[in-house]
């Protein structure tokens, strides 16, 4: 019996690690909401740059703002700026995919995946470049880049296995039945590739954090006073010398994230899929 | 002393026992063949001999090749005697060639394994070994790559690196079962010259007792792992002493007793039907090719009437059933159901789909593996206006279940929860369920183990009693159109070559073509 | 293959048409018109029309799209608004940086990738695999930029092996350029060769399930020959399209890496444009990352090509 339960735990450990991650990191941009351990916009000079304590659990930045308040708020904006990101990406993405795969080989088909090709070449930083050197920046920018990159690859992923599922035979039986491409698309095509979607959601998920994370720090994403983990990070670069925890801990904080994430997606990967397990660790 | 003896072998993976105590002698010169159902573990008595098991297996036995204990090998020496003393002959030639390279460098791959010969040497000898499996270099140069060629060559392409080093033993899994018949028939054929050739002895895995019969000096009958019975061919076929072997025998030829139908009532009336497909362009800015997939088919179906129809694949069998059920739009000619025109030049109407259904061939793919039994049976309901209550609704999908012999309680499971055999019952449940004129059925049995076979065609059967049931019956296999059909169409390159009442058709073609099929076809003993 | 080639390149010009247009008419779009936004709020009346002037902004917007399209045609991007110089000059000098460090990652990542994800896949499930695989997960969890800062913090403030930062420009010779652009390559390349080993390993797994990898190992192979004859070549095919995907992450992101270092490279050049409002600057430098990525995966259309005989033959 034993061996049986440490089996299954095997078998769900990526998923558990990564949902605690991930549900610590949430639940800490959430309880930000309500409740910091400090103001984040409070300057206290005479409590700079401490070095974690009892009173700052994760010590003072150059202005003596408490870091750990700095890092729930800035959960809050980096998850906010990737959850909606994905969403953009699958809310546009993912219709465009089944559309594109409804008429595969057609005008439409082609029009698409040529559209995709091309937002490919834009990288989520040059989409972003652009608009703040047009609109100024903000972490809207940010969100606006990060999601317009991840229409394409929800359109190309969700095609992918759509083009598959259209070539099964119960798909002739709906069509036998008097069903449009539409109906089939969303009432058999879209149930089969929900797996796959929440499975690359939760990449893209971290991706976006990441990308957030690079947005701010070149100073395209979230601007002052919004604290954001990017931004820790610009300002800890001057300073990195003689107060390296400036970096290390909202670094770390983006680690643990993204490894929640992509954990998670694993675990799920995993379950959704027997077949893919054998092929990966 | 025997080429290949099998002494008490068991091979287990993952601790379930997939082999259980076999033994087995391969002669020279001589074919033994293993036969069973899917499972029965006769692929895994291929890959043992191989000494190519899965990760995780655990054998227990000997495997003597001469006088070589094949298990108690080192990996090295085992690749020594891999492709020069035993080859092997795979089931899927579509993937069994790696699709990078060209075939004379994986042909001439074996030989340069084996003996120390150049890389042009090498080639010469793929060269020769090419045009002994019937691939002349004057049209199949060694320059060509495996997606250039047709299955038929490409097992061409396989049993020359099988046999370049010439072997003493050669291993054939399924060689033509992804083949058509006349295809079938000269690899067959060819795996039979090579043997006699080279003196080989060849272990033939097949599930089909017909190519047995026609290939095998001796036979051993696989069942759950296990050997049940063995012994010289002309020996099996007469004792049979297992029930299992009885079974399987009397399966394989299964016959059943269709009503009489003798009514004139047309119910499908197709005219001059043809079928255009738009190939891509070759060329940028030349013309589209067009192909003509179905050519000018005219047949009437009478009410009660179960029609077969047979071709080789690409003759137009699957482009007419799309046509037929309005699925696809055709070019010229009509398509009438019960008097009314249901599709004609370019259009169809959704007339046609609710008088037709079809039942596929592939018991996995055929069903929403998310929707329950409930759902995939009732989704023909979907065009019938008539709107029922949930009782009315509940009664038929029971009744219907019942009809095809699964019982009421299956309506809430998962598809995955059901066996080959259950999930073409439900195929042709969800059929039945608006009481369709008409039903096609597309290699419906094809994919199923002969035990299965005949219990679908007694079903089949039993439905033509109890609902007059009008069908046409889509197959490769001429002995199971045989009994379940009264009429057959034979099809080549989109064209009906002949038609008329079944046996007659079968017994006395006319056609060049159906007389070709017809002996092609590997046939079961007489007696049978 | 020529005719493969011909479409690709049709569709590869097509695309460069769209993006040239894209990122035009965003610019085009800019709240007020370009001159009064470049100049900001308090711009003098005079200077304003000046630039108008100058910029072109008096002539329809279609012949501006075409003269801009034309000059890059011809190797001309315009002056730049700020320094009143020839941007393509500038553009030339900062490419001679962000290039070369994109490319550095490139081979860097790739040399890494492919030793590591056979490794990997060879012995799978094995200590060494999962080692591997944990240590590739926490590689792409990793943002570049912060690994960047603590290679500085250790290789550079704590070690004092390489400077923290800055390029002395080519002319002061190979090796001095390359070492400093070492760690900011370094940095580029671990989370991308992360990514890569990964889709390597799984992608030869894949390949090693194939059939025709059974049919080679019953023709005597080994499973080290195997691998190497058969395999891999089969699995570069994913692997090819990740390096085209690659590339363009490791453009944008050399742009973000280069703040880091103080390099002075294309990203330097952009941020300095937004911030002085340099709109000029900033469409022709967005103009060449898009370029150099539609490029990229020109090239890796042309590999498929190359390892697959079936996409040959195709139009």
């Amino acid at each position: 019996m034993e061996k049986v339960s440490i089996a299954t735990i095997g078998k769900y450990r990526n998923l558990i690690i990564g949902s605690m991650l991930s549900l610590l990191f949430l639940s800490a941009a959430l309880i930000s909401f309500l409740w910091t351990p400090f103001d984040v916009t409070e300057i206290d000079i005479t409590n700079k740059l401490k070095t974690p304590d009892q009173i700052y659990w994760l010590g003072t930045d150059h202005f003596g703002r408490d870091i750990l308040s700095m890092i729930m708020v800035g959960a809050r904006t980096s998850i906010a700026v990737a959850l909606v990101a994905v969403g953009i990406g699958i809310v546009i993405g993912t219709p465009l995919g089944l559309l594109s795969a409804s008429r595969k080989g057609g005008w439409i088909d082609e029009f698409i995946m040529r559209g995709n090709d091309l937002v490919f070449a834009f990288p989520s930083l040059v989409i972003a470049i652009l608009i703040t050197a047009v609109f100024g920046a903000g972490a809207l920018n940010a969100i606006i880049a990060i999601g317009i990159f991840n229409i394409p690859v929800f359109a190309r992923i969700t095609r992918g296995a759509a083009l598959s599922i259209w070539e099964k035979e119960f798909i002739l039986a709906a069509r036998v039945a008097g069903k449009s491409t539409t109906r089939i698309s969303y009432e058999h095509i879209l149930p089969n590739v929900m797996n796959l979607l929440i499975v690359q959601g939760t990449i893209q998920f971290s991706l976006g954090i990441l990308a957030e994370a690079g947005l701010s720090y070149v100073g395209l994403g979230a601007q002052p006073p919004m604290p954001s983990w990017g931004r820790m990070l610009a300002d800890a670069q001057t300073m990195v010398s003689f107060a390296p925890h400036l970096a290390l801990i909202p670094g770390t904080a983006i680690i643990l994230t993204v490894l929640g994430l992509n954990l998670m997606g694993d675990g799920m990967r995993d379950i959704f899929d027997p077949k893919l397990r054998n092929t990966r660790a | 002393m025997s080429l290949l003896k099998i002494e008490n072998l068991s091979v287990s993976i993952n601790s379930q026992r997939i082999l259980d105590n076999i033994s087995l002698d391969v002669e020279k010169g001589e074919i033994t063949a293993i036969t069973g159902e899917s499972g029965s573990g006769k692929s895994m008595t291929a890959f043992a001999v191989m000494q190519l098991l899965p990760n995780g297996s655990f054998q227990n036995g000997k495997i003597l090749l001469s006088d070589l204990n094949l298990p108690s090998l080192t990996e090295t020496e085992l690749c020594k005697i891999r492709g020069s003393q035993i080859g092997m002959v795979f089931q899927e030639p579509m993937t069994a060639l790696n699709p990078l390279k060209t075939i004379g460098n994986q042909v001439a791959e074996t030989v340069r394994l084996h003996r120390s010969v150049t890389y042009f040497e090498a080639l010469e000898i793929a060269k020769a070994t090419l045009n002994r499996v019937e691939l002349p270099p004057e049209n199949f140069p060694l320059s060509l790559y495996p997606y250039q060629l047709s299955g038929g060559q490409r097992q061409r392409v396989v049993i020359a690196m099988a046999i370049a080093s010439e072997p003493k033993l050669l291993i054939a899994d399924e060689p033509t079962t992804a083949l058509d018949v006349t295809t079938q028939a000269q690899i067959l054929q060819l795996l039979k010259d090579l043997v006699d050739d080279l003196n080989m002895g060849m272990i033939m895995i097949t599930h089909d007792l017909a190519v047995v019969n026609n290939m095998a000096n001796s036979i051993s009958i696989m069942h759950k792992g296990k050997i049940v019975e063995k012994g010289p061919a002309e020996k099996i076929f007469t004792e049979m002493k297992h029930p299992y072997t009885k079974m399987l025998f009397n399966a394989s030829n299964h016959k059943v007793n269709l009503p009489k139908q003798n009514t004139n009532n047309p119910l499908l009336e197709v005219k001059n039907l043809s079928r255009d497909y738009v190939l891509p362009r070759t060329k940028i800015f030349s013309k589209p090719k067009i192909v003509r997939a179905v050519n000018n088919v005219s047949f009437t179906l009478n009410k009660g009437e179960r029609l077969g129809l047979v071709g080789e694949s690409g003759c137009g069998k699957s482009t007419l059933t799309r046509a037929l059920l309005g699925l696809e739009e055709i070019q010229e000619g009509e398509i009438r159901v019960s008097g009314g025109v249901v599709s004609k030049n370019n259009e169809t109407s959704f007339a046609s789909k609710k008088n037709m259904q079809v039942v596929f061939q592939d018991p996995f793919g055929s069903f929403n593996p998310r929707h329950k039994v409930s759902k995939l049976i009732s989704e023909p309901l979907f065009l019938d206006k008539k709107i029922m209550n949930k009782e009315e609704l509940n009664d038929l999908l029971i009744n219907t279940l019942i009809s095809v012999g699964l019982s009421a309680d299956d309506k809430n499971k998962y598809i995955h929860e059901f066996s080959g055999g259950q999930r073409q019952r439900i195929a042709i449940a969800r059929a039945l369920i608006v009481k369709p004129e008409i039903i096609i059925f597309d290699e419906a049995v094809s994919a199923l183990d002969v035990s299965v076979r005949a219990q679908i065609l007694d079903l089949l059967a039993n439905l033509c009693k109890t609902l007059n049931l009008t069908y046409i019956f889509i197959s490769h296999d001429l002995s199971v159109v045989r009994t379940i059909t009264d009429k057959v169409m034979v099809m080549k390159d989109g064209e009906i070559v002949e038609s008329g009442e079944t046996e007659n058709i079968l017994t006395n073609p006319t056609h060049n073509y159906t007389k070709k099929l017809i002996e092609a076809a590997p046939s079961l003993p007489e007696f049978c | 293959m020529l005719r493969y080639t011909l479409k690709r390149l049709i569709s590869l010009v097509i695309s460069l048409i769209i993006a040239s247009f894209v990122i035009f008419f965003v610019i085009e779009i800019a709240p007020g018109d370009p001159a009064s936004f470049m100049l900001g709020i308090n711009a003098q009346p005079e200077t304003l029309a000046a630039l108008k002037e100058e910029l072109g902004l008096n002539i329809p917007k279609h012949e501006r799209y075409l003269s801009w399209v034309a000059g890059m045609l011809s190797g001309d991007f315009g002056m730049s608004y700020t320094y009143r110089t020839p941007i393509n000059q500038m553009i030339a000098d900062r490419m001679w940086v962000s290039l070369p460090l994109a490319v550095y990652a490139l081979l860097i990542s790739t040399l890494l990738a492919f030793p590591v994800g056979i490794y990997a896949a060879t012995n799978r499930g094995k200590g060494g695999d999962i080692t591997i695989m944990g240590a590739t997960q926490l590689g792409i969890a990793v943002p570049n930029f912060w690994f960047a800062m603590i290679m500085v913090l250790i290789f550079a403030i704590n070690l004092r092996w390489f400077s923290a930062g800055g390029f002395p420009g080519w002319e002061k010779g190979f090796f001095l350029c390359l070492k400093s652009l070492t760690l900011p390559a370094l940095s580029l390349a671990l989370p991308q060769a992360a990514i890569l080993s990964r889709v390597m390993r799984s992608s030869l797994l894949d390949v090693l399930s194939e059939d025709y990898i059974r049919t080679a190992r019953a023709k005597g192979l080994n499973k080290r020959q195997s691998l190497w004859r058969h395999a891999l070549r089969n699995a570069m095919i994913p692997v090819l399209t990740i390096i085209g995907l690659q590339f363009a992450f490791l453009m944008a992101g050399s742009i973000i890496i280069e703040q880091v270092f103080f390099l002075p490279g294309l990203g330097r050049l952009v941020f300095q444009a937004i911030s002085q409002r340099d709109l000029i600057v900033v469409e022709s430098v967005v103009m060449i990352l898009v370029f150099s990525v539609i490029i990229v995966n020109f090239i890796v259309d042309l590999s498929y090509a190359a390892v697959d005989p079936r996409l040959r033959n195709r139009v």
